[in-house]
């Protein structure tokens, strides 16, 4: 009996098939790994489910999967990333998320030391955006059965009184502002893949930005039409899912779009249009003219939102098209992504 | 970005287009026809035509190695990928072309089959090296610029003898498909189409040289102007253009003098001329046959030869007879003028090769450019 009283090898030991089959292997899996990172009264008290008091108004509740290869990229790994990504999605409604749910379906054989970096990363995302994940759930599939971990995560926040964002809100006249720099998640990613590692200094914008959010609100209030961050599909994605919902056109200024020069030259040899590579910390908002400028510059003024720029306007479009007028001085569609973005050959 | 962003410099845009505008004569109009999918893509993604005096027209030509990429050989590369033994290597552009029955290289490894996608033949081989037991098909395709890796892979490959490594060879060229342009009726004796002058294909010069274009030049009285792929440079070889057809000049000029000279590259010439040997004929998509147009691996080097090793029989496969591609191609038609244009026919579902790829006339003009089309003519993706 001795043995079971070991405690996780977390520098050697690998993830088997008994950490997730409801007994001591996972309990100890869930007590010294998850517990202890994520450490909150709720989740301590060890039930089934999470319970919380709230108050009268709206809430919002959005959910996520995170299936990210390689687990671990420049800037960030696939914990933070579960987290960001969540709070990031509640927050895009205007409203502070407060608390996460996390599910772990992991491949037997993962170093539990890869766990343990996923799970700290996690919990410092946790800390850092001020939200408490205080349920979860963990399988163990047989080697071949996933790749390395997938991890789902749901978040709940609320909503201020009075603010009712919706994709459906843009109007002929609106301006369309982005908070930063766009490609970067993307490309830091790409760069860690197999067959295809290049040397860069590019790190995952990965982060929370629920902060940024807030001091938008308190600038701009129900004059921001609606804010969405452009993760998969880029800013060229959002953008059209915001035109069609809205049943308006968008025109963007391509000399507006602020982008790292390593990014660009990234996509220039990998023959990709940043205006479609994946972002995690950074949201497209559609605000009323009036306010568009004193939502700018509370952006400016935070941290997540200092390269914020505003880089086009809504129109009216029957057809609902995004376009672009080029740095060059020509005008070009801006459509959807058409399968995935594949490089060219020449 | 350095050496980059001076090729896309608005202000030098400008510049150009007002010089374009004026050397352009009110009196009559000019049709230029970029080869090369390259161009054509730089042409929609930036916008060149809004920058073009009204009566400058462009032609899309077939320089899309992806586009022109017969059905039948795409079907070869499945059935080949799909035995149990076959590791297929290929370019990320030709993963989506659909071949018979909407099946794509994408789908058929969907359904198992073992396909890879590479950057570079040095990457294939080097899965070759690090798999043993897997047999490794190159499936390469491309015009001039993309057969010097594949000869170079093939001669790295025999010096290490490498057992379990082939390429399918799908190398295309560009003078003969020219030549078979200017040669199709329409050009030639109809005079339905006017073509007054080529951009020709820079990365494919750096290769093969100027030389091989003297012989358009000529023969067919047409300007070429080989020129470099950033929207600057396509902007100055219309310029050329225009004024070699103001002067009644017919001659080949380099606009691409920072990497093209009129030999090419005789290392690379020298390189693919002992691996590879001209087909006597070769489908292309939209063109049909085209004589002397592709290489074939030479018996030196059979043992690499994946058409060799594998049982491999072409079943050519017609594409869609409202098709308008081969049409498209040769600048009879313009993408809109198809009914199957953003109908039944967009990127996500291509009927034919002039939307499966980036490059191709219908893909760049849906993704690019179907905002300028008259409002009557818009069609809306579903």
């Amino acid at each position: 009996m001795k043995a079971n009283n070991r405690k996780l090898d977390l520098k050697s030991g690998r993830v088997e098939l008994s950490h997730g089959s409801g007994g001591r292997a996972m309990a100890k899996l869930v007590g010294e790994l998850f517990h202890a990172a994520f450490a909150n009264a709720e989740l301590l008290k060890g039930n089934d489910q999470a319970a919380f008091s709230v108050e009268a108004g709206r809430m919002v509740m959005s959910t996520d999967g995170y299936v990210v290869t390689p687990l671990f990229f420049p800037g960030g790994n696939i914990g933070d990333l579960a987290v960001n990504g969540t709070v990031n999605d509640v927050a895009m409604a205007g409203a502070t998320p407060l608390w996460l749910s996390a599910a772990f379906v992991i491949e037997e054989g993962l170093p539990l030391a890869d766990l343990k970096a996923i799970v700290d990363a996690m919990a410092e995302a946790a800390r850092t955006a001020g939200v408490a994940i205080v349920t979860g759930d963990t399988k163990v599939v047989e080697r071949g059965k996933a790749d390395g971990v997938f991890i789902t995560t749901t978040g709940v926040g609320v909503v201020p009184d009075g603010l009712a964002l919706s994709a459906d809100r843009a109007r002929p006249g609106d301006v369309v502002i982005l908070s930063g720099t766009i490609g970067d998640h993307g490309i830091a990613v790409m760069s860690k893949r197999e067959n295809l590692s290049f040397e860069t200094a590019i790190v995952s914008d990965s982060m929370a930005l629920n902060g940024l959010v807030a001091a938008m609100v308190a600038a701009g209030g129900d004059a921001i039409r609606v804010m969405r961050d452009p993760t998969r599909g880029g800013l060229a994605a959002t953008l059209n899912e915001l035109a069609e919902s809205s049943r308006v056109g968008i025109v963007v200024e391509e000399e507006a779009i602020p982008i790292r020069a390593e990014v660009a030259a990234a996509c220039e040899l990998l023959g990709l249009d940043p205006l479609y590579v994946a972002n995690e910390g950074k949201l497209v908002a559609i605000v009323a003219p009036d306010k568009a400028e004193a939502v700018l510059a509370a952006m400016q003024a935070d941290s997540a939102g200092r390269d914020a720029a505003i880089v086009g306007r809504v129109v009216e479009d029957d057809h609902h098209f995004v376009q672009m007028t080029t740095a060059f001085g020509g005008g070009r569609m801006v459509d959807w992504l058409s399968g995935d973005q594949l490089p060219r050959i020449c | 970005m350095k050496y980059v962003d001076e090729f896309r410099d608005g202000k030098i845009a400008r510049r150009l287009a007002a010089a374009i505008a004026e050397a352009a004569d009110p009196a009559r109009d000019y049709r230029f026809m970029e080869f090369c999918g390259g161009h054509t893509h730089a042409i929609s993604r930036y916008g060149i035509e809004d920058l073009l005096p009204d009566n400058v027209r462009m032609i899309h030509g077939p320089g899309c190695p992806v586009c022109v990429l017969p059905v039948g050989r795409v079907d070869a590369a499945i059935r080949l990928a799909r035995r149990p033994e076959v590791t297929l290597l290929t370019y990320g552009d030709l993963m989506r072309v659909p071949g018979s029955g909407g099946v794509s290289l994408l789908r058929a490894k969907a359904e198992g089959a073992d396909i890879r996608m590479v950057y570079s033949t040095l990457d294939a081989l080097k899965i070759a090296e690090s798999e043993p037991d897997r047999e490794v098909v190159f499936f390469a395709i491309g015009f001039e610029t993309t057969t010097p890796p594949t000869a170079l892979a093939l001669k790295l490959a025999k010096n290490k003898g490498l057992a379990n490594f082939t390429v399918y060879s799908n190398h295309v060229l560009t003078p003969a498909a020219i030549s078979h342009i200017l040669e199709s009726p329409e050009v030639r004796k109809l005079g339905t189409v006017r073509i007054d002058g080529f951009i020709g294909p820079a990365h494919v010069s750096t290769v093969i040289g100027t030389r091989p274009y003297d012989y358009f030049a000529e023969e067919f009285e047409k300007p070429v102007v080989v020129a470099g792929f950033e929207p600057l440079d396509v902007m100055q070889a219309i310029l050329m253009l225009v004024t070699q057809v103001n002067d009644g000049r017919h001659v080949v000029e380099n606009q691409y003098v920072r990497a093209v000279r009129p030999e090419g590259n005789l290392t690379a010439q020298r390189e693919v001329a002992e691996v590879f040997e001209l087909r006597e004929s070769f489908e292309w998509r939209g063109l049909g046959e085209v004589p002397y147009s592709a290489l074939r691996i030479r018996p030196a080097y059979a043992g690499f030869d994946a058409e060799k090793r594998f049982d491999i029989p072409y079943v050519p496969a017609p594409d869609n007879p409202a098709c308008d591609c081969g049409a498209i191609l040769r600048g009879v038609k313009e993408p809109r003028d198809c009914k199957l244009f953003g109908t039944v026919c967009t990127p996500e579902t291509p009927m034919g090769s002039c939307m499966v790829s980036s490059e191709g006339a219908c893909a760049a003009h849906w993704t690019y450019g179907r905002f300028r089309d008259p409002a009557g003519a818009r069609r809306k993706a579903s």
